[in-house]
């Protein structure tokens, strides 16, 4: 018996992940690269394999709707990293000063990261549109030249987009904060009150500083989220007024499986890799050489 | 000690003002559910039903147009069901035994497969959606649930496989060399030793697994036909039907249906929810 274990020490292991490596890799990195074929082909409406060099990039930098994109891409990804960060960093500061009920506060603030990114558009939808919701309440109110008609403005609708993804986001930043603030070594505090330092100052210039590693960590989740972006979108103005409030995961929804634009659909959607690449790929490579 | 108590009111105050923040949308969501056309014309977004009633629930559920179709969420609700069941069941499977070999049974070149595979965590899906969609086609498993299945799988293995190898790296390998001095096999190992030490990553994967299968939107808008579509699409779908009057109080008792599932998860079992996510984000 264990004669046979000892031989079958080597090969089993192997054989037993070997479907399953196999198939993810080949699924990330094998449609990665065809997907990145498909972007230097004519394809349209079907796929077809006549090579066109960096035609589709061309006409996707050229495309109008693709620069709404991107610019909304950066207004959404600021406001929305910045905004999740900011108050989720402050929440779990707050929370960290031993209140009492602090696992309800918490979980009250994270809910939101359990349900669907379509279920918050919705709801949010209904909450934004000028007619019967946000508006209409100040009315009732008092406030009778109360107006906000952001969601069905081309200008301001991204800015909706960026409040539900904060609402939504913000309490995940809590957790990992809160997490890591109740890894700091109390007798630094300690010490540093021995020395007369007050709270917030104890706070900005040695425990936030000290959280480096998470907060960089934090950024890396939250911006990729933001890359990907998608369902929120839809559900909330369905990339509108027009094309407004575009995100590249829309433009490549749009593009590949409704408007017949493979070639351009598969260039969008490798941009948004090289955009994820670009923030993902530094961090892994210094995790893992860290960890050697 | 007055200035302190004075902090501590501040405190509590902007803690209060957050809590109202995030349960807003969730009142409104509720109070609107539970309203019928008259009161949700007559009322605000805030006021209370002034005569409840579950018909804008029993609208959704049953009978409300998701396009030209009119069956309300219910199709879509038990697509969704039995998408999730076997994907989250398979991707939590082989992550935990991945995970063992990765932590266990390391073999030259395991971790940086492991370290190929982590990018998979990270990258965007919209990248594989075209040739996964050909690819689906070839297996002849395109619009179809098992086709949804095959892709969540797929898709989950990354986590699922960070999530058991960290856990087990934990695990002492005097544990594991003990039994192989046993003469435990590999499989012996695993099942006897390995499996009834894992409740509580199995808790947390199965939690992760479920909420992100259940509110998956891309995917399902993406590879799923007439018959296979989830929850998110024929909330979507529903939400987005233009009709001459916008039946909010149906949108809202819809929308609270597609995340009465991940709901109840969330406030039965939280703590594992929790895990999952920072296991998930801090990564490596």
């Amino acid at each position: 018996m264990s004669a046979t274990t000892r031989s079958s020490g080597p090969w089993l292991p192997r054989l037993v992940v070997a479907p399953s490596f196999l198939l993810s890799l080949l699924f990330i990195y094998g449609l990665m690269a065809w997907n990145g074929y498909l972007s230097f082909s004519a394809s349209r409406i079907l796929p077809n394999y006549d090579f066109v060099g960096l035609a589709q990039y061309e006409a996707l930098f050229d495309n109008e709707r693709f620069r709404v994109a991107m610019g909304n891409l950066a207004i959404f990804g600021v406001l929305f990293i910045g905004g999740a960060m900011a108050v989720g960093v402050v929440l779990a500061i707050l929370l960290d000063q031993k209140v009492r009920g602090e696992g309800l506060l918490r979980t009250i603030y994270l809910y939101p990261m359990a349900i669907s990114f379509i279920v918050t558009g919705t709801a949010w939808k209904w909450m934004l549109n000028p007619g019967q919701g946000l508006e209409h309440l100040m009315h009732q109110w008092g406030f009778e030249n109360f107006s906000f008609d952001w969601l069905i403005n081309p200008e301001m609708a991204i800015y909706c987009v960026v409040i539900a993804g904060v609402w939504q986001s913000a309490g995940f930043v809590m957790a990992l904060f809160l997490a890591a603030l109740r890894g700091v070594d109390e007798s630094i505090i300690k010490a540093a009150q021995v020395d007369g330092a007050s709270l917030p100052r104890i706070y900005w210039s040695i425990i936030l500083p000290s959280l480096r590693p998470v907060f960089f960590s934090t950024l890396l989740v939250v911006s990729h989220l933001a890359i990907k972006s998608f369902d929120l979108v839809m559900a909330l103005t369905s990339g509108g007024p027009g094309f407004a409030t575009d995100l590249p995961a829309t433009f490549m929804y749009a593009h590949a499986f409704t408007r017949g634009q493979i070639g351009l659909g598969a260039a969008s959607a490798t941009v948004m890799l090289a955009t994820v690449a670009a923030i993902v790929v530094p961090y892994l490579y210094s995790e893992l050489r860290a960890k050697r | 000690m007055n200035r302190l108590t004075l902090h501590r009111l501040l405190l509590w105050a902007v803690l209060l003002i957050f809590a109202a923040w995030f349960l807003t949308p969730l009142y409104v969501m509720v109070v609107t559910s539970l309203k019928d056309a008259e009161q949700l014309r007559v009322g605000h977004l805030l006021s209370l039903p002034t005569a409840p009633t579950l018909d804008a629930w029993s609208k959704a559920w049953s009978s409300a147009c998701t396009g030209v179709q009119c069956e309300g969420l219910q199709p879509f609700f038990w697509n969704s069901v039995i998408t999730v069941v076997p994907a989250v069941l398979v991707s939590t499977l082989l992550g935990a035994l991945n995970g063992y070999v990765l932590s266990k049974w390391k073999f030259p070149g395991s971790e940086t497969l492991f370290a190929f595979m982590l990018f998979g965590v990270f990258m965007p899906m919209q990248v594989v959606l075209l040739p996964m969609s050909q690819v689906l086609g070839w297996l002849g498993i395109a619009s179809s649930v098992w086709g949804l299945v095959f892709v969540h799988v797929l898709a989950g293995i990354p986590s699922t496989t960070l999530f058991f190898r960290n856990y087990y790296v934990g695990l002492p390998d005097e544990l594991i060399k003990a039994a192989m001095l046993d003469g435990a096999s590999f499989w012996q190992i695993f099942c006897r030793i390995v499996l009834p030490l894992s409740t509580p990553i199995l808790v947390v994967t199965l939690i992760w697994q479920f909420t992100n299968i259940w509110n998956d939107f891309l995917y399902g808008v993406v590879f799923s036909g007439a018959d296979s579509k989830p929850i998110t699409v024929g909330l979507n779908n529903l939400a987005n039907t233009s009709s001459s009057v916008k039946e909010y109080h149906v949108d809202m008792a819809a929308a609270l249906i597609a995340a009465m599932p991940t709901l109840i998860v969330y406030i039965v079992a939280g703590k594992f929810f929790v895990r999952g996510l920072t296991a998930g984000a801090v990564k490596g």
